[in-house]
């Protein structure tokens, strides 16, 4: 099994998605993560998909998204140069014997302190997933009370 | 020039300027406006009233398969689409060019649960090559174009448009039916890559055994004449897929009949042991290759598809080919190199001749529904369409009868729509006059849309129906034989609750009424009702039924327990094939 990542230019219209997310079940197709948003023509969407399977399934899931007529083209930037983003949003339980400790990693990590309590802590932080994960494992024995977090996001170099 | 038009209004105009002279539907509330407009064109467009929507979608499906036209039909909002939904995705699986008219309710309702509301576009989203919703009627002029050209062209498919009534009841000042179509998101490659093209021709000239897989995309692309001048050229034997029976000539000595689960030995052989299968608009349908891994093991595979992802979807192809088969096919010819007959072609007609033998009637006293289809086949003329129920009344038919041209079988070969003979006939003989037209049916099948003989009469097609009536859901019934220790269960269509299956437990002949009276069923519906059970009356009852100006309904009592062979019981290699004594 492998995981690769299809970049979607799409029609703009509603139920495009209805339709990326029908061909995904119907087929039975694995979606680990998939983020939608306008391109720099307002017409155009992008859709950044993230997919799990073997090399037959991956080939099939680009054609069979090719085939849908509201997309426009699809590629497979898995083994492209690129730059990946995600973006995670949580709240960590921080009390003033750790909230030092905390703040170092946030420092480290290069996230931003973006709410605080008496004794919680509000984090954004964005990154490729091997960072997201590196931070969420390095919070995780503190307390992680609420965690939001984002599909990829990719562009080719 | 512009004109100011309702949406009904411009539907008919522009489904008059896609060449749509005939199409099948059925009313309802929101299409009232379209129907008004059909009322005032009927000179126009020919509008078939079937009884039932999955009926017109199947006569559209048959006018399309047997033209090779885009069918329309035309269904109110709610229930009436939803009908026509069997017919839909039956069209999707076998590739038909297609669109399908949905009344929607007024766009403000939509998302409401309004009355006779059903969200078509979630509803047939994987059954149709496309489908739109109208919300404005400034888009509706593109999307009709849209709809035909996408219907029609690449790998052809149903498109379905859902209309809501205040766009079909609202007005545009400025109408204007394109002429062209823009879509960035679809262009079907019809050309070939040369080199991959290059590739087959090489794969040709190393190849020993070759062998063609015919599919329904020859039919499509009309590239019959290219797959017979390919095959005689390089003296390769053809093999064709339930799609493609009669675009190749059966009586042909490189044709090796149909692959597969009810294919012939010397298909299924010669696939087997080939070292070449050169596939040309065919599938690889699991129905064809049996157990994929022991399928065609020495094989080299060229695939030549207009679909890419037809392509290394079931088979790892060795070398594809993207493009339509009959350009894909004019620019092979000149490059593969003229072959002698080998080795490979004497064993082929050994096989043929070993296996290829025509059904005995013998001297029992109860008619062999296998016979019936060759009596048909000598005696309808040659240019005669036939339709077919599902079950063992297609395959046989696939099997006995002689196809003598391309579109000559409209058959429910990808979903298996049992109720699809009938009104894909009646579709048939639309786009056809004058020509016979017949339906081989089996005596379940046929009750799943016998209402469209009341079609039948009333709109004069006179479609010739014969029923192999073997009481029996007969192809269910032949699995639970084989595989299931003959346990028939729901599978007898003379049963009744208090019977205690006595026939099975003793051998003793069921004395229980077979309900329908197919005879006094076709009398009510004025169609001529004929039945026959003598073996030597079978001649002369097909000849009066072709020889009646009417729609007739033709039952043959025949063997209750007679099978369809050879079968390769599923999910095995294909050259396993058993074979009863039928
Ligand atoms: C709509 C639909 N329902 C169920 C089936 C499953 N099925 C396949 S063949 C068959 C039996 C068909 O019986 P009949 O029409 O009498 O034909 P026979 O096999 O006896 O020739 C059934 C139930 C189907 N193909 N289509």
């Amino acid at each position: 099994m492998k995981k690769h990542i299809f970049s979607v230019l799409v029609e703009n219209h509603f139920g495009v998605l209805a339709r990326v997310a029908n061909l995904f079940s119907a087929r039975g197709y694995n979606i680990s993560s998939l983020t939608v948003g306008e391109t720099e023509d307002p017409s155009i969407s992008r859709m950044t998909i993230v997919a799990v399977g073997d090399d037959s399934i991956l080939e099939q899931i680009a054609k069979q998204l090719n085939k849908l007529i509201d997309v426009i083209k699809v590629r497979d930037i898995t083994h492209r140069q690129h730059v990946e983003r995600e973006l995670v949003l949580m709240k960590i339980n921080a009390p003033k014997a750790t909230r030092a400790d905390i703040i170092q990693a946030v420092d480290v990590f290069k996230g931003t302190i973006v709410s605080m309590t008496r004794d919680e802590l509000g984090v954004e932080l964005s990154g490729d997933s091997d960072k997201m994960d590196a931070f969420i494992e390095y919070i995780r024995p503190f307390g992680i009370k609420e965690m939001v977090r984002s599909g990829k996001i990719v562009m080719a170099r | 020039m512009t004109k100011r038009m309702s949406g009904a209004e411009i539907l008919i105009d522009a489904l008059v300027q896609e060449g749509v002279d005939v199409m099948f539907g059925y009313p309802g509330g929101v299409v009232i406006p379209i129907f008004d407009v059909l009322y005032k064109n009927e000179d126009r467009i020919r509008f078939i009233l079937s009884r039932h929507e999955q009926g017109a979608a199947h006569m559209a499906d048959g006018y399309a398969r047997s033209t090779g036209k885009v069918g329309v039909c035309l269904a109110t909002s709610g229930p009436g689409a939803t009908n026509l939904t069997t017919g839909i995705a039956t069209a999707y699986l076998d590739s038909v060019p297609m669109v399908a008219i949905t009344g929607q309710v007024r766009s403000s309702l939509i998302g409401s649960d309004a009355f006779q509301e059903a969200d078509m576009v979630g509803i047939t989203r994987s059954i149709t090559k496309h489908n739109y919703l109208v919300d404005d009627i400034r888009s509706l002029p593109r999307i009709i174009k849209e709809a035909f050209y996408i219907a029609r062209t690449g790998r052809p498919g149903p498109v379905l448009i859902d209309l809501p009534v205040d766009v079909s009841a609202g007005f545009l000042d400025d109408y204007v039916y394109p002429d062209s179509v823009d879509m960035r998101g679809y262009k079907p490659n019809v050309q070939g890559h040369s080199k991959q093209i290059h590739k087959v021709a090489e794969a040709f000239a190393e190849a020993q055994k070759p062998v063609i897989y015919a599919g329904g995309g020859i039919k499509l692309s009309g590239a019959w004449d290219e797959l017979l001048e390919l095959a005689e050229k390089t003296n390769t034997p053809v093999t064709a897929t339930l799609l493609a029976l009669g675009v190749f000539p059966q009586d042909h000595e490189l044709f090796i009949g149909m692959p597969g689960m009810h294919g012939t030995q010397t298909a299924n052989f010669a696939l087997t042991e080939c070292d070449l299968i050169v596939s040309i608009g065919a599938r690889f349908d699991d129905r064809v290759t049996g157990d994929v891994n022991k399928f065609a093991p020495q094989a080299k595979i060229a695939h030549i598809d207009i679909d890419p992802a037809a392509i290394s979807k079931i088979i790892k192809v060795d070398i594809p080919v993207v493009g339509d088969a009959k350009q894909t096919l004019q620019e092979l010819i000149p490059m593969v190199a003229a072959r002698e007959k080998n080795g490979w072609c004497h064993q082929i007609s050994e096989w043929k001749k070993l296996y290829n033998v025509p059904f005995e009637q013998g001297s029992g006293s109860v008619i062999k529904p296998q016979y019936v289809v060759q009596r048909l086949s000598d005696l309808c003329p040659s240019d005669t369409f036939v339709a077919t129920e599902v079950g063992q009344n297609q395959m046989w038919a696939a099997q006995y009868y002689t196809w003598r041209f391309p579109r000559q079988l409209m058959t429910s070969g990808g979903l298996g729509t049992m109720g699809y003979g009938l009104p894909a006939a009646l579709g048939v003989q639309a786009a056809n006059p004058g020509r016979t037209v017949i339906n081989i049916a089996g005596d379940g099948s046929i009750q799943m849309n016998s209402q469209e003989w009341a079609t039948a009469f009333v709109e004069k097609l006179p479609v010739k129906t014969f029923i192999l009536n073997n009481e029996y859901l007969g192809m269910v019934r032949q699995w639970q034989q084989l595989f299931w220790e003959r346990r028939y269960s729901s599978t007898c269509l003379k049963e009744t609750p208090d019977c205690g299956r006595t026939c099975e437990k003793t051998g003793k002949p069921c004395d229980r009424m077979y309900v329908p009276d197919f005879v006094k069923l076709a009398e009510a519906y004025n169609c001529l009702g004929l039945r026959c059970s003598d073996p030597a009356k079978i001649d002369e009852t097909i000849k009066q039924a072709l020889a009646y100006d009417g729609p007739v309904v033709v039952e043959f009592i025949v063997e209750k327990e007679a099978n369809v062979y050879p079968m390769v019981p599923a999910g095995k290699p294909i050259n396993e094939m058993l074979e009863g004594d039928a």
